[in-house]
């Protein structure tokens, strides 16, 4: 696709960013009209049982912000890493031809650096999600 | 300005049908896999609201309409009210890079079968599908639910997990065509389909996408026998509505997705482009149902492994292989 220019912005022929914008607004006034429907027409009856938290039936004890299991923490941190990673491939992959072989060798390093950091990660335990496994 | 009037007009009858259209769609796949699922389990599923069930979507959008929508006690009143529209908005707007046939002409003018054809549609894709694990981790935090809090936690891991398998094992295919926009990587596809060269890339993309839309077996974010719903628990009514909209749209996405990397989008013998590629996206959500009728769901912790200790290095090995392959 080519670069879209100043005088085609606004153009309703083009699928560009414009298209998108529209579209954007339709599905927010469809997703907006839905919820106003539902406001409108919906059932409205407060009570006290009915505003209480859901567990089973049994009246619910404490807060439900509650600390959460350390692996969590770690897979979202591996994902940043490995994410951040992936946007470098991605540059690389469009132009790859162009590059040739110069740039295969220095991605391939890159990847296999990526792939000592994985099996790190893997060997110290990072992965694993049973305690059992885990170092103490 | 009068052929910008019509143009503006063609645009948004387009746009009003392609939005038309997925939520029609939506509707149906909800009552395929009822169906379909419920053949496979031996047992007759919806039939009572007209012919062979056919009404049932309707009666179900009545249904969700008219119930009350409950704010549980102690919820984070303005997340929980907008994570549900997250989820269905960031699944409609993923749809608006997937091109769905060859450009029409009207009136001398070309009329593209794709909402947009931005030159960063895959990580336009990405990006959406990213924000998408806001609406499930937010709701789930702020239904102030402790099943919806295990389910939104758990949803956001595993999203995050199988995002990273499911870009990267689009790499080798960005590399076959040379472009990140959908409508070129169609283009490319003209004489062969790349599912033929990229058979891993295939299947590590579907199992990605199954894991991405939190289906049967990879739906330990709402496994009902042990999470209750998962992050939708305290949902009820429309909002619930649209987190179960936001799924099978999301459903579609990746059909849709499928289709256009890996089996040439609207290319087809015979019969016209649009058919080709509605003929396709229903195969894979056939296939899809199919799955979720056969295998049971993965234990939490088999789940991560298959996305960080299989998936993850096959899809880096892929691209390597791909890239002295196609240099030689």
């Amino acid at each position: 696709m080519e670069p879209i220019t100043d005088g085609a912005m606004l153009s309703p022929w083009e699928p560009g960013v414009f298209s998108l914008v529209l579209f954007g607004l339709l599905v927010l006034a469809f997703i907006g009209f839905q919820l106003f429907i539902a406001h409108w027409v919906g059932e409205r009856k407060e009570s006290r049982e009915k505003s209480r938290v859901y567990e089973s039936g049994v009246i619910p004890t404490g807060t439900a912000r509650l600390q959460f299991p350390v692996p969590f923490y770690m897979v979202a941190i591996f994902f940043l890493l490995f994410d951040v990673e992936g946007v470098f491939i991605f540059a690389w992959a469009v132009v790859f031809r162009d590059l040739g072989w110069t740039g295969w060798f220095q991605m391939v390093f890159f990847i296999i650096v990526l792939l000592v950091g994985l099996a790190y990660i893997w060997v110290k335990g990072g992965l694993d999600w049973r305690e059992s496994h885990r170092p103490k | 300005m009068l052929t910008w009037m019509a143009g503006f007009f063609l645009l948004m009858t387009k746009l009003g049908l392609v939005l038309g259209f997925l939520l029609f769609m939506a509707a149906y796949l909800v009552w395929v896999e009822r169906k379909f699922l419920a053949r496979l389990q031996i047992r007759y599923g919806p039939n009572r609201a007209g012919k062979y069930g056919l009404l049932q979507p309707l009666a179900d959008v009545v249904k969700m309409l008219t119930k009350e929508d409950t704010i549980p006690e102690g919820a984070d009143r303005p997340i929980f009210m907008v994570a549900p529209a997250v989820v269905a908005f960031t699944a409609f707007m993923m749809f608006a890079v997937i091109p769905f046939g060859r450009d029409l002409t009207l009136w001398g003018k070309p009329i593209p079968l794709v909402v947009t054809d931005l030159n960063i549609g895959l990580l336009f894709v990405f990006a959406m599908s990213s924000l998408g694990v806001y609406g499930v981790a937010l709701g789930g935090w702020a239904s102030n639910s402790k099943y919806g809090l295990l389910g939104g936690i758990r949803g956001a891991a595993q999203m995050i997990s199988y995002e990273l398998s499911l870009g990267l094992s689009l790499v080798p295919i960005i590399m076959l065509a040379g472009s990140f926009s959908l409508v070129d990587i169609v283009e490319a596809q003209a004489s062969y389909p790349f599912i033929l060269v990229q058979p891993l890339a295939f299947l590590i993309f579907l199992i990605s996408a199954m894991a991405e839309t939190k289906r049967i077996p990879f739906d330990l974010p709402e496994a009902e026998n042990e999470l209750i719903a998962g992050y939708h628990t305290e949902y009820s009514g429309m909002r619930f509505g649209l987190f179960f909209l936001g799924e099978y749209v999301h459903m579609q996405v990746f059909a849709g997705l499928l289709t256009v990397l890996f089996l040439g989008g609207w290319h087809g013998p015979v019969l016209p482009p649009m058919v080709w590629f509605f003929i396709k996206v229903a195969g894979i959500a056939l296939l899809m149902i199919w799955v979720r009728g056969t295998l049971p769901r993965l234990r939490y912790d088999q789940l991560m492994a298959l996305g960080w200790k299989v998936l993850l290095p096959l899809s880096l090995l892929n691209i390597m292989v791909t890239g002295a392959i196609v240099l030689i």
